[in-house]
This record gives C-alpha cells, structure tokens and sequence, in this order.
C-alpha cells in the first residue's frame, strides 16, 4: 500500500483506471437496470415493488462501505501518515452522501407499497439517517479544514473513526430491535435468496461499485491537483516576496 | 404488500432518481477533475 504513497505513482494508476472504471460500471449499469425493469421476475408476496431491490441494496452496501472506507483511511492517516489517506477519506464522503440519500429514498418509495408507509422510526431507517448525517459533518469538517490552509487537520480523521461505530449498528439494527424492514437477506457463503434476484443483484452491486471507485478516483485526482497548483502559487508569491 | 396499489410510479420514480444522481454525481466529479487538472497546468506554465 506504501507503494502507492507517492502521489505520482498513484496518479499514473488513477488516470489509467478512471475511466474504465467510469465507462464499464455505466454500460453494466445500463444493462443490469435495463434487464430488472424489463425482464426481472415479480416476487410472491412484494409484487413488481421487488425490482426495486437492484437499485436500493446496492446503494446501502456502498454508502456503508464508503464510511468504512473512510475509517480505515482515517486510521492510516493518524497512525501511519500515509500522506494519501486523508485525500482518499475526502474523496469518499460526496460519493457515500449521494448513496447513502439514494438508499433512504428508495428505501422509502419501496416501503410505500411494500408495507403501506414511506418511514418509521425504527432501528434501520434511523441508524441510515445517521449515516447521512455523518457524511455531511465530514464533508463540513473537511472543507473547513482546507479553507483554513489546515488539509493536514487530525479532526476530520478523528470524526471518520469515530462514526465507524454507526456501521455494525446498521448492519445489527433489523436482528436487535422490532422492524418493518427485513433481516439480512444474504449472510456469509448463504442467501436465501432466488437465483435470478441474486445474480442480478450482484450484477448491479458490481456496477454501481465500478461507478463508485471511478468518481472515487477523480475526487482523488481532482483535490490533488488543486493542491498542486495551490502549492506551485503559494511557493511563487514567497519567491516574489522575498525578491 | 399494500393491495390494489400499482407499484410502477415506485418503481420509476426509484430508478429515475437513482440514475439521475449517479450520472450527475459522475458528471460532476468529471468535470470538476479536468478544471482541477487544467488549474495545475496553468499554474505551472506561469
């Protein structure tokens, strides 16, 4: 991983990556939807509403994925100042926003006919909520923390390991307490799940994460660029004064 | 299930949100990328 550590070495495989990763996860994307929309089996007790599950499951794994990403980042930049961590934790947080708000609104226009409300305050809808809310106290923490010339701040990182704590609570929310929504479908090596829902699930999982890691990539280019060029004119305006 | 509820206006409005926010989200990130990348050229070419 410290092989990546040099910012050079990393954009050279970033901008090899982009935009394949971008490129394939849209066409696969626009297959996999293509496929559920058209030809996806409705199930016996949910109906048509069903199909609704190849968009909904795959935003909710990647924007509890993208937290934990964020504090496996935070951990590497607190304790082994992997100097593109913190940029990695930065880029991940306007993605994990936009799906963690994508699987609360689909959550809520599946609930609708599926149990006849569009929220409860429960254990899985609120602990999501949460997330939401995380993502957009990190992305405030970190967009102060570089206006104010601090990128390198310890606070952003710090709030990424602590809200790791909201992920098992997710994940364990619909086995602890009362739910309208469903336990877990799909554990380790078992699902109880029907091969074509599962295929196509993990068809759009695939997919969406290709999206995922390709925005990830150019968030990562883009926020090291700007501190490239701010960098180049910030060591400029020092020659000039010192002339 | 709630019965006698037609599901497609869900089930639309469900994609069409999520494609919509993905692509915009990918637009974005795009072209903010670029903007960023033109910025260092320019800054080292001063």
């Amino acid at each position: 991983m410290h092989g990546y550590a040099n910012p050079a070495r990393f954009l050279r495989l970033a901008k090899l990556l982009t935009a394949p990763l971008l490129i394939g996860g849209g066409l696969l994307a626009v297959a996999v939807l293509a496929w559920a929309l058209a030809a996806a089996p409705a199930e016996r007790l949910q109906g048509d509403s069903v199909k609704i599950l190849f968009v909904h499951v795959p935003t909710a794994w990647l924007a509890m994925g993208g937290w934990s990403a964020i504090a496996i980042a935070s951990l590497s930049e607190l304790v082994w100042r992997h100097p593109l961590a913190g940029v990695a934790a930065r880029a991940v947080a306007l993605p994990g926003a936009v799906f963690a708000a994508l699987c609360l609104a689909t959550g809520s226009l599946w609930g609708r006919p599926a149990w006849g409300t569009w929220w409860v305050w429960d254990g899985r809808l609120t602990s999501m909520l949460v997330l939401l809310f995380l993502y957009l106290a990190y992305i405030a923490l970190a967009d102060a923390a570089t206006r104010d010339g601090q990128g390198q701040s310890r606070i952003p990182a710090i709030f990424g390991l602590v809200g790791a704590v909201n992920i098992p609570i997710i994940h364990y929310s619909v086995l602890w307490w009362n739910s309208l929504h469903q336990p877990p479908s799909i554990t380790a090596g078992k699902s109880e799940m029907a091969a074509p829902f599962l295929i196509g699930l993990m068809a759009s999982t695939l997919a969406f994460s290709l999206l995922f890691g390709g925005v990830v990539l150019a968030r990562m280019r883009a926020i090291l660029a700007d501190t490239q060029a701010e960098a180049r004119l910030r060591r400029r305006a020092m020659n000039a004064a010192d002339v | 299930m709630s019965e006698g509820l037609n599901h497609w206006p869900f089930i639309v409005a469900a994609y069409a949100l999520t494609v919509l926010a993905t692509g915009g989200l990918v637009a974005w990130a795009v072209a903010a990328m670029r903007a960023a990348e033109a910025r260092r050229e320019r800054s080292r070419e001063r």
